[in-house]
């Protein structure tokens, strides 16, 4: 993982120091995973995850400053296609799978930010 | 209490690449619902995306046309949020390494100064599907036609100070995608979009005040009086000595006001991170110099042409600039005409009128630039006047004619020059009026100026319109003695 998201995934989590993840860090990371938890898996994974973070911490330790962040691992570029459309209407068989459709739309529970 | 109002915009410009982003569905807009989303596009799993040349080629041009760095090892990230219309759970996006560096967009103001508003960076990404909230009976349709049409998303620095310079920027913006031709930035249609950073403080003061950002407004008119609102609210709520929160807000036009959406710290932790399907995009020098070579005359530079070449005001040059296509409507009437300046008048003026009384784009115009340009001839040779040619414009553009001279034959609107004509019409007004020809006589010079008018106008409503009037004064004034 490259530093710089570490950077942020430990930012998001705690602004302070790691080791105190509190429980409604992970109640608040569930939420945004939406992710139902009971509080004896928050338990746990507060465990787990101040284990990750304690990594984190280790790995901080390491003098990087003369190490270019990279974004992937692979030494290589993005290829690019031909702007060309390609790809047909499929709409019928994507569909067959789908819970719910009407008038050629995906119906989902009414959600309305 | 002196308030500022302080503005950063993000315009969304959908780019016209024929296919998606990430895949290779079509971009066309209108079509039957998910009839262009593939299974890149509905994130079935497995698929994988691939980057669309053209999109990259769009950007870069983009950020050449407003003198940005461009990034040559740009990044792509995944924006994480959940919302059905997003199937991937979040968006492919760009943050650390945008592919458009910090550039500058300056903008012309109404008094003819000019400020230089300072774009943070520009950025790709793919555009969400679309949610449909009615006639579900409790449920949500989603088309995800659009999901995946390429964006760039363009961040300028919170230099705007009120709601019409933020408006001059966005109009800016949307000259220099049409020019470039990257974008048809229809705003009616979603093309283009903008939110809205407002927040205020009081002048002199250094630091900002804490900013509400008004999502998705869709019209140059409604960006104006958004962020009208949001500033006044904001005063009153400070003034009455409350405190802005920092939150996403809605404007609704028809009440004019924005509304709370949701509150920005707890809802919109995106958790970027770079996104692993896809590579870092290498962008050679070469292909930069190469589009370099590719940008069209901008807006800024035509308008300078414009007022050296045609010797046109600031003014008219830049409304004549504002769209590429008005500038080249504008540069075949004027060669048709031999005459800028009124080819510069006729377009923004009897032209301009027409098309918003009929609520037509210039690209819908009924009446051509060669049409126009033919029209302007035949009032520099005298053939009408002025008056006569706003009857042959309005012939013109109701289709009843193929060219000025086919409707100044047909409906006899021709010029009488001829002094033998002129001189019976002048005659039989002198003889019907002959208080007035006293009262001419008894004058002194300068009431005699006005005076004759009296007689132009009279000779004018005989002939409908189409006596020469430079003749006729001419004439007249040897007549009346």
């Amino acid at each position: 993982m490259p530093r710089s998201a570490l950077r942020r995934l430990d930012a998001a989590l705690q602004p302070g120091h790691a080791m105190s993840l509190a429980h409604s860090d992970i109640a608040k990371l569930a939420r945004l995973a939406r992710i139902q938890i009971d509080d004896s898996s928050s338990e746990e994974l507060l465990g787990r995850i101040t284990d990750i973070l304690g990594m984190i911490d280790t790995m901080q330790a390491v003098d990087t400053s003369a190490v270019e962040a990279m974004a992937n691992p692979h030494d290589a570029h993005q290829r690019l296609r031909a702007d060309v459309v390609t790809e047909e209407n499929q709409r019928e068989r994507f569909q067959a799978i789908a819970p719910a459709t009407e008038n050629g739309l995906y119906l989902v529970p009414k959600v309305i930010d | 209490m002196q308030w500022e109002t302080v503005i950063g915009l993000e315009v969304h410009v959908q780019l016209t690449t024929k296919s998606k982003i990430f895949s290779g569905a079509s971009t066309a807009f209108g079509a039957e619902p998910n009839t262009q989303a593939c299974a890149v596009d509905l994130a079935l799993p497995g698929t994988l995306p691939v980057l669309n040349e053209q999109a990259v080629k769009d950007a870069i041009l983009f950020g050449l046309a407003i003198d940005a760095d461009i990034c040559r090892d740009s990044v792509f990230e995944r924006k994480n949020y959940f919302y059905p219309d997003l199937p991937k759970g979040y968006q492919t996006s760009q943050m650390d390494k945008p592919i458009v560096g910090p550039g500058v967009v300056e903008i012309g103001l109404e008094d003819g100064s000019t400020r230089r508003i300072r774009v943070h960076h520009a950025h790709l990404e793919e555009d969400a599907g679309k949610s449909l909230h009615e006639d579900f009976s409790g449920m949500s349709g989603i088309d995800l036609n659009r999901a995946g049409t390429p964006l760039i998303e363009i961040v300028s620095e919170p230099d705007m100070r009120s709601a019409e310079e933020a408006v001059a920027y966005l109009r800016k913006i949307h000259s220099i995608i049409t020019y470039l031709g990257v974008s048809d930035g229809d705003m009616s249609q979603g093309s283009m979009r903008c939110d809205a950073n407002v927040s205020v403080r009081l002048k002199g003061e250094e630091e900002y005040g804490t900013r509400a950002e008004i999502k998705n407004i869709n019209s140059f008119r409604f960006v104006e009086r958004a962020i009208k609102v949001e500033a006044q609210r904001q005063i009153d709520l400070i003034e009455d000595g409350g405190r802005v929160v920092q939150e996403t807000r809605l404007y609704d036009s028809d009440k004019n006001e924005t509304r709370s959406m949701r509150s920005k710290e707890e809802a919109n932790d995106y958790r970027y991170f770079p996104c692993p399907d896809l590579l870092p995009v290498h962008i050679e020098q070469s292909l930069i110099d190469q589009l370099r070579d590719t940008l069209p005359e901008l807006p800024d530079a035509k308008r300078l042409r414009f007022e050296q070449q045609y010797g046109l005001s600031t003014y008219d040059a830049a409304l004549l600039t504002a769209e590429r296509c008005i500038a080249d409507y504008f540069e075949t009437a004027a060669s048709t005409a031999g005459d800028a300046k009124l080819a510069a008048n006729w377009v923004n003026g009897e032209l301009s009128a027409a098309l918003n009384r009929d609520n037509l784009h210039l690209s819908q115009s009924p009446v051509s630039a060669e049409q126009l340009g033919g029209l302007i001839q035949r009032i520099r040779d005298n053939t009408i006047s002025g008056k006569i040619a706003k009857q042959v414009f309005e012939a013109l553009w109701n289709g009843e004619g193929d060219s000025a001279d086919a409707v100044i034959e047909s409906k006899g609107l021709k010029q009488v020059s001829d002094s033998g004509a002129l001189e019976a019409m002048i005659d039989e007004v002198i003889a019907a009026n002959p208080a007035q020809v006293e009262q001419y006589r008894a004058a002194d010079d300068g009431k005699r100026k006005k005076l004759i008018g009296f007689f132009v106008g009279q000779i004018m409503k005989a002939s409908k319109g189409q006596a020469n009037p430079g003749m006729v004064n001419q004439l007249l004034g040897k007549k009346l003695g």
